[in-house]
């Protein structure tokens, strides 16, 4: 038993550093810290530096383009990355929809898609839930009705990330009415240039819109967009969600978080003459974070050690998820804490791209109150924290 | 990275599971603990013919190999079945102290004894207003020729009643909680002086009160230099800490475990209860905080285990200690909750399990204490 790294996996963490030392754009570092949110361009350039560098899609065989990396070198690179803030690429596109159409699309659709995602040309955006919905996805009601050639399309996606970027759209839609919910629905690539699709901004918490209500009205879709076969769409999903479940400890941010919550602290005046730091509850919390992360981290260490030796990423994963988001909200608890005041000021543009006026709050205090509302997003999507205690309970526990 | 057991480590295991499948049911070690001893001597026998008592020693001590890694997967086994057979006293802690101070002469007559299962240790370092601290020492070890005289009152002696060496811990210079100045004794149970309250713990152990009233012992049953025992007595206080842990581990397995399948059983309002979201979602979190704690246990036996240094070490086993501690409570409560009334009750297993977590957050320091230690290292 133990937790070391082979000479081939440290020589590749150090190529890893190297890299990130090099190649990860100091200005976009510096954004990153001072939590001013990246434009598209910006995201794209990064994510076109990775693909020059051949390591856009570590989750992707080699075949396709991807690096055909093993779960430790996957988790070597995601780790590196969250040390030093480097976004890691937009999941929609390489995380989410490729291996769907690797693994059910036909070979055009493979090379119709997959290049223009791995080179970051194309911008993907998820339609999935709707308004009526959530937890219970298999609920959806936009319908696909074939019409020759077309699927026409009727209904309205929401929660849809980045809507405002994205150039192509994947869908669960439903294509037959008469049968099982689950049973009677599709897996549909739709052009967001279509005519009918209109897109309508959902301002958050923290005033930005960085999500949308998609709605289609009478949209053709050539049938050649579906995937797999019609009404097998929540399987291929079910795939796919399991994907997203992976990786989304964030250790690593967790800990470059942390790092930053302890800077803060010793920067910060408790009132009394002396600092955050010293202050003994702050102090039992930031202590109890740190606990938390080990044993986190060494959850997911567990995990990676069974897949290493070929064993499907199981229902446990959903402890990953639920433990790393609400220590994430924790820790934009006690970034609030540490502000005080300091979080009142509501500006959130100036934590937009181009923001020139004067800055509120010190450093980037006035961001604490944003993120914390923003992030109460972590433990309700990609399945609620409720949804994942069900997935525990029936496929861990058999409830 | 490999996280599985060795072919070892998988016997080791399968051989406490075996034992406590065949031996030591419910009923069998509630006999045990209403007995005179408090513990069965044939039982210990049977520990050191399986080879168990070797585990905590290293090859050169004629041992298994001393890792915390093997210990820690022993003694999840230890906690499924609640054992009550002195092993943590007397094999990992007096045991350890031996093989880590003791001079060749006392190795030699001492360790291969253990092994055998013909001698049983216990460390007296605790006292009343230590509280966790083992380097708060108020007993007194004065030099008086050849001899050494003990005075003092330890307190939660795990195994007193029934060792037949105890290890003090004494002050022979420095003010009540100086690390420098405290030096460890080979005490003879029957020794003059020497007396003993003994009781039964809430979680079925032999424990006591132990007073040294001018105790004579030879300085040569001093372990190591004299009022230099501290760092050592606390990096083995610390192993012993991970083996409470990994202990614990086992036994909040065993309390998910059967809480699950009562609940699977127990109908109310016409069906299962195991089938109310409610209690289905608070099993979902026994069953993280079960995870979790396993998780940061193997963190901690692995870096015991590697060239970390004194504090690295001991921070891991304050994290582990502080998070185990925390899951106790949770996993302890709710399993009891989920049963109802028969979880109170002394008939049940489930009690019982709930009373040793109980008491293992509190050996070595509970959750709020290993989290200041942590904050503080």
């Amino acid at each position: 038993m133990n937790a070391d790294f082979t000479a081939e996996e440290l020589a590749f963490q150090a190529e890893v550093r190297e890299f990130l030392a090099n190649e990860f754009p100091a200005e976009l570092k510096e954004k990153v810290d001072k939590r001013i949110r990246l434009s598209k361009d910006e995201i794209v350039g990064w994510q076109k530096i990775l693909y020059k560098k051949g390591w856009m899609a570590p989750n992707w065989p080699k075949e396709y383009g991807g690096t055909g990396w093993t779960p430790t070198q996957k988790y070597i690179f995601s780790t590196e990355m969250g040390l030093v803030g480097a976004p890691e690429p937009t999941p929609f596109g390489v995380t989410m929809v490729a291996p769907v159409i690797m693994a059910y699309g036909t070979e055009e659709q493979k090379q119709r898609f997959l290049p223009d995602i791995l080179e970051s040309n194309v911008w993907w955006c998820q339609g999935y839930s709707e308004p009526n919905a959530g937890s219970d996805l298999a609920s959806l009601k936009t319908m696909a009705v074939r019409d020759g050639d077309d699927y026409i399309v009727n209904g309205n996606k929401t929660w849809n990330t980045y809507g405002q970027y994205a150039d192509w759209i994947f869908c669960l839609v439903r294509t037959d009415n008469s049968v099982k919910k689950q049973e009677g629905i599709s897996f549909l690539l739709i052009d967001m240039k279509s005519p009918g699709i209109t897109l309508k901004p959902i301002v958050l918490l923290d005033g930005h819109a960085e999500v949308n209500e998609v709605f289609f009205d009478d949209v053709r879709v050539p049938a050649a967009n579906l995937i797999g076969e019609e009404n097998k769409g929540w399987t291929y999903a079910k795939v796919l969600l399991t994907h997203e479940r992976t990786n989304i400890a964030g250790v690593p941010r967790g800990k470059r978080r942390l790092a930053s919550l302890k800077r803060i602290a010793a920067e910060t005046d408790d009132g009394f003459g002396g600092t955050m730091a010293d202050n003994a509850d702050f102090k039992a919390q930031l202590a109890e974070v740190e606990i938390e992360l080990q044993a986190l981290e060494y959850a997911e260490l567990r995990t990676l050690a069974a897949l290493s030796v070929g064993k499907a990423p199981g229902p446990e994963s959903s402890i990953l998820k639920i433990v790393g988001t609400e220590l994430a909200q924790k820790m934009d608890e006690m970034t609030v804490e540490l502000a005080g005041y300091n979080c009142l000021p509501f500006v959130p543009e100036q934590f937009e791209e181009g923001f020139d006026g004067e800055q509120m709050g010190p450093g980037s205090s006035a961001a604490a109150a944003l993120s914390y509302f923003n992030n109460r997003k972590l433990s309700i999507f990609g399945g609620s924290n409720e949804v994942q205690r069900n997935i525990i309970s029936k496929a861990v526990l058999g409830l | 990275m490999d996280f599985s057991y060795s072919e070892e480590q998988q016997m080791l295991q399968e051989s406490v599971q075996k034992f406590v499948m065949q031996k030591y049911d419910f009923y069998t070690r509630g006999d045990i603990i209403k007995s005179e001893a408090g513990y069965s001597a044939e039982n210990w026998t049977m520990f050191a013919e399986l080879g168990w008592l070797t585990v905590p020693f290293t090859e050169e001590d004629g041992g298994f190999g001393g890792k915390a890694v093997d210990l820690m997967v022993m003694m999840e086994e230890f906690g499924k079945g609640m054992l009550v057979e002195p092993y943590l006293s007397c094999a990992i802690m007096g045991g350890t102290l031996i093989a880590d101070l003791g001079n060749e002469e006392q190795k030699g007559a001492l360790i291969p004894r253990i092994m055998e299962g013909a001698m049983i240790t216990a460390v007296a370092y605790a006292e009343q207003g230590s509280r966790f601290n083992p380097n708060n020492v108020k007993t007194s070890a004065v030099v008086s020729g050849d001899e050494v005289v003990l005075n003092g009152a330890k307190t939660a002696v795990l195994g007193a009643p029934n060792a037949q060496t105890i290890i003090v811990s004494a002050r022979e210079s420095g003010a009540a909680t100086d690390s420098d100045g405290i030096s460890l004794f080979l005490v003879d149970a029957k020794a003059a002086g020497v007396s003993i309250k003994a009781y039964t713990t809430i979680d079925g152990r032999k424990a006591g009160e132990v007073t040294l009233a001018d105790v004579r012992v030879p300085a040569t049953a001093r372990l190591g230099a004299a009022g230099g025992a501290a760092a050592v007595l606390s990096a083995v206080i610390d192993r012993a800490t991970l083996a409470v842990a990994a202990e614990a581990v086992g036994a909040m397995d065993s309390l998910l475990t059967k809480t699950v399948e009562y609940s699977k059983t127990r109908k109310q309002f016409g069906t299962a209860i195991g089938t109310f979201q409610a209690l289905q979602h608070r099993m979902a979190d026994m069953f993280i905080q079960c995870q979790l704690a396993r998780s940061i246990v193997v963190r901690a036996a692995m870096i015991l285990d590697s060239d970390e240094d004194a504090v690295g070490k001991a921070r891991a086993v304050s994290s582990a200690k502080s998070r185990v501690g925390k899951a106790i409570r949770k996993v302890g409560q709710e399993a009891v909750q989920i049963h109802g009334g028969i979880g109170v009750t002394d008939e049940l297993d489930v009690g019982h399990l709930f009373k040793r977590v109980t008491a293992l957050d509190l050996m070595f320091g509970n959750a709020e204490y290993h989290l200041q230690r942590f904050a503080s290292l």
